[in-house]
């Protein structure tokens, strides 16, 4: 068995490194080039969210960038949710493929693995799928950027608006792996600094758990009025499927959820789920002109905040790129964030923010509830807009977070 | 309130019964992998990817084609079947006179394709498929809130894994699958036709899987990667049982899932590395599982 186990993790490699084959042409390149590395979740149960629409979504970013006197190339790689083999093509991308920039790596665990190998090489990488806020926390560095969400915004966003409704005890149910952690954590803070009550836990085997009706009943045993749900994509959408099927009577705190989930589980299952993402397609009408571009190259799909996030970071880090001039850029990672801090964001997807020194990119965040079927146009017509926390207050203060690069 | 080992009685009894119904579907996949591996002995790491299809067929036949859950439950185990059985004729049955591993790496090989293609088709946060609705709604057992339909699945499974032990072990076609297996030329100079009937128990074996995969659909979303989190329990299940012991697969199938099941409740962390655990300490005592034969 052991041998059949190692078998599998080289047949994973193998598939990994095949993947970051660039497509590499064999005439001479005159004009400078600049490299981006999108490294995601290709086969695994973050790939909806993340995965091919992410690619497609940091090729939007390029296309914009066609003629501004450099070259843009686009790697792929899948780190199949495994921190090592994540770290493993960072380091590979860096040193043998010239890659300057790392996009996307949804999965916390690689995130943070990929951050500590971005610092190291001095590159630059612009997180948009990893949620842990330990990014620009205790584990923040001045080579990276955190885009789109993290757990404390949701902690804030969802987690709050559940007490505020009398949601005052908990009990979550958790993926064992950093993100999981983190979100359990960071909602905790919020529901005890409100007067409420955590009254249990369970951290689950990721990935590789389908099914989660043994931890449901154990969560419905404790009494808990509210069920924190603190994992993500495929995992998610079968803990609430099972919810349902077991007639949990708790109230499902889907803490972080995706358009890409909502539309799996249909609106049947997933009818008033209250859910807070930092982008919705249908929002208003520059979201929607991204989401229809997008479309057309992803066709029967709708952008979820992930893949905004990468066509968004790619987007600023390229603006950047352009104004620092390609060499310059090249140098250091850490002089390009910089920049990027100092130039103010915007883009049809989150409208205009800023990047603080902490590395947290700032805008507003949006609270959600699924609609009812009967609400709903037709397809991706899923949420309707509750609440909406303003960019400065959406996120975690900055002296609260304790990253070594904001002065006391 | 009973309590045992500072667990309440009534969440024990619950988590044993979720259990049985998780061992369910252990047993039904390592049976398909016993038959295959007694007979065949081809160690067929394709029996996950088989499963997924399975589900897939059912979700196929109901979106594409407007036919139901109960007669997807003969109907995709059959397309499924087929599916196998041209496989075993086209590629698996060239590995006959190999090493065992050749025949695993070019299943591993399969399954990662056949996989690969259904992600590229459909995603992988899944697709949603009903519970037919008589067998939709749940029953109080007093201890929990339990679904009609799991409890379908328990009674479908332990139907079809007696059934499938029967016709091994008791009935006539059964007896010449054995010899055969035994020894094929002497089985073949009796005039029976041995590769045509070596297909077919893979063929079966296959569509064993595809059963599980369409009871799976309505529990769990029909997802590519559905049989990747049960193929490496399922063969830990298979070697404990013993290699190739029908018996054996669906005892230590139904029993590795309680167990499972109550890992779930003290250590839930362990729970994907208790199966392991077990059959570390199982092959240390007997090496050939718990109810293998002597080579």
């Amino acid at each position: 068995m052991n041998f059949t186990r190692r078998t599998m993790t080289l047949g994973g490699f193998a598939t990994a490194a095949a993947a970051t084959v660039p497509f590499r042409s064999g005439r001479a390149q005159a004009e400078p080039t600049i490299k981006i590395g999108c490294l995601t979740d290709m086969s695994g149960p973050y790939r909806d969210l993340a995965g091919p629409g992410a690619v497609a979504a940091a090729h939007m970013a390029v296309d914009e960038f066609a003629s501004k006197g450099f070259k843009v190339e686009v790697l792929v790689a899948d780190h199949l949710n495994k921190p090592d083999v994540g770290a493993t093509i960072a380091r590979q991308w860096f040193d043998r493929d010239g890659v300057d920039v790392i996009v996307e790596v949804a999965n916390s665990g690689v995130a943070l693995a990929v951050a500590g190998v971005a610092q190291e090489k001095n590159k630059v990488y612009l997180n948009s799928g990893a949620a842990s806020s330990d990014l620009t926390g205790k584990s923040c560095n001045a080579n990276t950027i955190h885009w789109v969400y993290d757990t404390y915004m949701l902690a804030k966003s969802t987690g709050g608006a559940m007490v505020k409704a009398g949601g005052d005890s908990w009990y979550f149910i958790t993926a064992d792996y950093a993100f999981g952690h983190a979100l359990q954590r960071d909602t905790t803070d919020f529901i005890t600094g409100a007067g409420g009550k955590v009254l249990g836990s369970v951290a689950y085997p990721f990935p590789g758990t389908s099914d989660f009706s043994s931890y449901l009943i154990q969560a419905q045993a404790t009494g808990a009025k509210v069920l924190g749900i603190a994992n993500a994509g495929a995992d998610t959408i079968s803990t609430i499927k099972q919810a349902k099927e077991f007639g949990i009577k708790m109230k499902l705190a889907g803490l972080l959820l995706f358009i890409s989930d909502v539309h799996s589980l249909g609106l049947e299952t997933a009818q008033g789920i209250v859910m807070t993402d930092a982008f919705y397609w249908d929002l208003n009408d520059h979201t929607r002109a991204f989401s229809d571009r997008y479309t057309a190259k992803m066709p029967g799909t709708r952008p979820t905040m992930v893949h905004a996030g990468v066509y968004s970071s790619s987007l600023h880090y390229l603006k950047t790129v352009t104004a620092m001039g390609v060499a310059e850029a090249k140098k250091s990672g850490a002089a390009t964030i910089s920049r990027m801090k100092a130039m103010p964001t915007d883009d049809e997807c989150f409208g205009k923010g800023s990047i603080r020194i902490d590395g947290r990119c700032i805008h507003p965040s949006y609270l959600w509830e699924v609609k009812k079927p009967s609400e709903s146009k037709g397809p991706w017509d899923y949420c309707k807009l509750l609440a909406t926390t303003p960019a400065d207050e959406a996120f975690r203060p900055l002296d609260k977070g304790g990253c070594s690069l904001v002065k006391a | 309130m009973i309590m045992i080992f500072g667990i309440p009685g009534p969440l024990l009894f619950g988590q044993l019964l979720l259990g049985l119904i998780n061992g369910a579907f252990y047993a039904m996949l390592s049976l398909g992998l016993a038959v295959i591996f007694g007979m065949l002995n081809i160690i067929n790491f394709a029996h996950g990817a088989l499963f997924m299809m399975g589900s897939f067929a059912a979700w196929m036949l109901l979106n594409y084609v407007g036919i139901g859950y109960f007669p997807s439950l003969i109907l995709a185990p059959l397309l499924v079947g087929i599916i196998g059985v041209v496989l075993e004729k086209l590629v698996i049955s060239r590995l006959y006179k190999l090493d065992h591993l050749y025949g695993l790496l070019l299943t591993f090989g399969m399954s990662l394709v056949i996989e690969g293609l259904f992600r590229n088709g459909y995603g992988s946060s899944g697709l949603p498929y009903r519970i037919p609705d008589i067998l939709q709604g749940a029953v109080n057992l007093g201890f929990m809130y339990m679904p009609i339909y799991r409890g379908w699945v328990v009674v479908a499974a332990l139907v079809v894994c007696l059934a499938t032990w029967a016709i091994i072990e008791k009935t006539s076609l059964g007896a010449t699958l054995r010899a055969a297996t035994e020894n094929a030329p002497l089985v073949q100079a009796f005039g029976v036709n041995v590769p045509r009937l070596v297909t077919l128990t893979f063929g079966g074996g296959v569509a064993l899987a595809a059963f599980a995969g369409v009871l799976a659909a309505p529990i769990y979303s029909v997802n590519p990667n559905m049989g990747d989190n049960f193929i490496n329990t399922v063969f830990a299940v298979v070697v404990i049982g013993g290699m190739g012991s029908i018996m054996g697969s669906i005892i230590s199938g139904f029993g590795l899932g309680v167990i499972e099941g109550l890992t779930k409740v003290f250590y839930p962390q362990a729970s994907a590395t208790v199966v392991f655990l077990v059959m570390v300490i199982i092959l240390m005592v007997k090496p050939r599982g718990l109810f293998g034969k002597t080579a």
